[in-house]
């Protein structure tokens, strides 16, 4: 029996030619990362360590994206304990104010993560960098600690399920409303433990930007991975980011999936994940009115720059509803410097939204669009647990740039299509 | 080792934005996160709970962030194990790396109530239901995380 894509990476990375699922491996990394929630706990863990020097100073990424600019006291604690790890061991990857983004949109910008890659992050989104091609998972702060010290980490090899892509989505269908769907169809632990390897022909239709949406969510069906196969486009987005070599793995041909799913990307709706899970979708249109207060349009999930084009599109000439609040937040300064040369943020300014700094602050209720009790929120971030965004009665709407757009615009949970787009 | 506690029982999906709000993570202290600990769930929790008490899960316990400070307000709230049908990949990781017990056993997840008195045998995997008399075979851990765990976590075994 054949290797799946992960099962190949992981393979190459433990020193054998072949691993089966359920063996317990020992894998060298490629890229250690950690934030400024994360790394504080990982960093009290490596002094316990006998041996307190990183691995590599060049294989080790901070980034500053939760809490910043900080917040509160403790915030800005945090985050000088990493930066003053970061200056003492040399760290070259570390992002703080002025250069950082949300980690999962930076480090792919900055070329930090290519195919064949095997990544491990203090972050359950680390799972975003599968669009490249690379093996990437989330772990905790003491398996950073011990990434960073040893270089290693250990790893159940998982098996995998197959999605097969087909088709071409609509207009308003985007990465987010493939992964939304499959979160639907398969659950929020559909794939745990698992490898979601996602392939056919439908592929070809999807940007960049929908590849990382698309693995970036896979943790919120339980998965270790998303990973999709190396192609041109992923190519092409590595020779504009990375000057590192990257290396193409592929499935064979006889590997063996757990399940198989054929999605038709054509057949898709816009589709919103209603509270209090990711699992509870719906198409819009499906449902009745649903009042909202405020939308957020970012995230490690949606705040590139496809994503900002998106919204601003609609947007544009267009008004805010009376009572809703909309917070733009482009996911790094690379983002949102192209999105201002483009005029995009004068288009939300002119709408009556706000346009933020990189953070990650609402998406976890952290700060800078906190919910009160009752308050609705359409968002495109990853998830709509309870309390995710403020108060324990308030409820998170998980949708696409797109629909978020539409929905700051009518005041209700809306597809582009409903203002003649 | 042996852990002997009063349950507490929750549902399906426990997050690990419910076992410790985001809110509070600008600490990094076990003790500090533990007072906020199943906040978003069940206010008494923290009030109620003693030393050696066992939390009981369904499916997918702890999905959600990979957030080290949700096993650890667990551990530092006194819990000594918790039971589940199934983990989150990531709190399952976290768990084993602070060294804080936990056990997938669908059975005992099913049939342990709120408030039973239940022993862990986590060399045998053997989970003993003392108010139902029942007992329940929970998986035990291969060897490798075993000898994590027993060092009492990650970093203690890499030090030797």
């Amino acid at each position: 029996m054949g290797m799946t894509m992960t099962q190949k990476i992981l393979a190459a990375h433990a020193g054998f030619d072949k691993v089966e699922a359920g063996q317990l491996i020992e894998a060298n990394l490629d890229m250690v990362l950690g934030n400024d929630i994360t790394s504080p706990v990982a960093i009290n863990e490596m002094k316990k360590m006998k041996n307190q020097t990183v691995f590599d100073k060049e294989k080790i990424a901070l980034v500053m994206d939760h809490f910043i600019p900080n917040k509160d006291i403790k915030s800005a604690e945090n985050c000088k304990c990493c930066r003053d790890f970061a200056r003492e061991h040399e760290i070259v990857n570390y992002f703080d104010v002025g250069e950082m983004g949300i980690e999962h949109a930076l480090l792919p910008e900055k070329g930090l993560v290519v195919a064949g890659d095997v990544v491990i992050g203090a972050d359950s989104h680390t799972c975003t960098y599968g669009a490249l091609g690379a093996f990437s998972t989330g772990g905790g702060s003491t398996d950073m600690a011990a990434a960073m010290a040893t270089g290693k980490i250990w790893f159940k090899v998982p098996s995998a399920l197959k999605f097969v892509l087909t088709g071409k989505p609509s207009k308003w269908v985007s990465g987010k409303d493939i992964i939304l769907h499959i979160i639907g169809l398969i659950g929020v632990d559909g794939a745990l433990y698992r490898s979601m390897e996602f392939v056919g022909d439908g592929i070809r239709y999807l940007s960049m930007d929908d590849r990382f949406t698309i693995c970036n969510m896979a943790i919120e069906a339980g998965g270790k991975n998303g990973i999709f196969p190396v192609d041109e486009k992923a190519i092409a987005y590595m020779k504009e980011h990375a000057d590192k070599p990257y290396q193409v793995y592929e499935a064979d041909a006889d590997a063996e999936y757990d399940a198989e799913y054929t999605i038709d990307l054509s057949a898709l709706k816009p589709t919103v994940a209603f509270p209090h899970l990711p699992e509870n979708t719906k198409e819009v249109g499906s449902f009745g009115e649903v009042k909202i207060d405020q939308v957020v349009i970012g995230s490690c999930t949606n705040g590139r720059i496809q994503d900002i084009r998106q919204a601003a599109e609609i947007m544009k000439g267009r008004k805010v509803a009376k009572d809703v609040r909309c917070i733009v937040i482009p996911a790094t300064q690379a983002i949102y410097l192209q999105a201002m040369r483009e005029g995009l943020l004068e288009i939300f300014i002119e709408a009556g939204a706000v346009v933020s700094t990189p953070t990650c602050g609402p998406c976890l209720g952290g700060y800078m669009g906190i919910l009160a009790a009752g308050e609705r929120c359409v968002s495109t971030t990853n998830r709509n647990f309870v309390g995710r965004m403020g108060h324990v009665d308030s409820e998170v709407y998980l949708a696409s740039p797109a629909v978020a757009a539409a929905s700051a615009v009518t005041g209700m949970i809306s597809c582009p299509c409903e203002l003649g787009l | 080792m042996q852990a002997k506690g009063r349950v507490f029982k929750y549902g399906d999906n426990i997050d690990t934005d419910v076992i410790i709000p985001a809110r509070y993570l600008n600490a990094t202290e076990g003790t500090e996160l533990a007072k906020h600990c199943m906040e978003d769930i069940d206010k008494e929790f923290i009030h109620k709970v003693k030393k050696g008490d066992i939390i009981v899960g369904q499916k997918n316990f702890g999905c959600g962030s990979s957030r080290e400070h949700a096993p650890l307000a667990i551990k530092c709230a006194g819990v000594s194990c918790v039971i589940a049908e199934t983990f989150a990949r990531i709190f399952y990781r976290n768990a084993i790396n602070i060294g804080m017990p936990i056990i997938e056993c669908p059975e005992a997840a099913r049939s342990i109530e709120d408030g039973d008195e239940v022993e862990i045998d986590f060399d045998s995997g053997m989970i003993h239901n003392v108010t139902k008399n029942e007992s329940y075979k929970g998986q035990a851990f291969p060897p490798f995380m075993q000898k994590i765990i027993s060092a009492g976590g990650l970093i203690h075994y890499i030090n030797g």
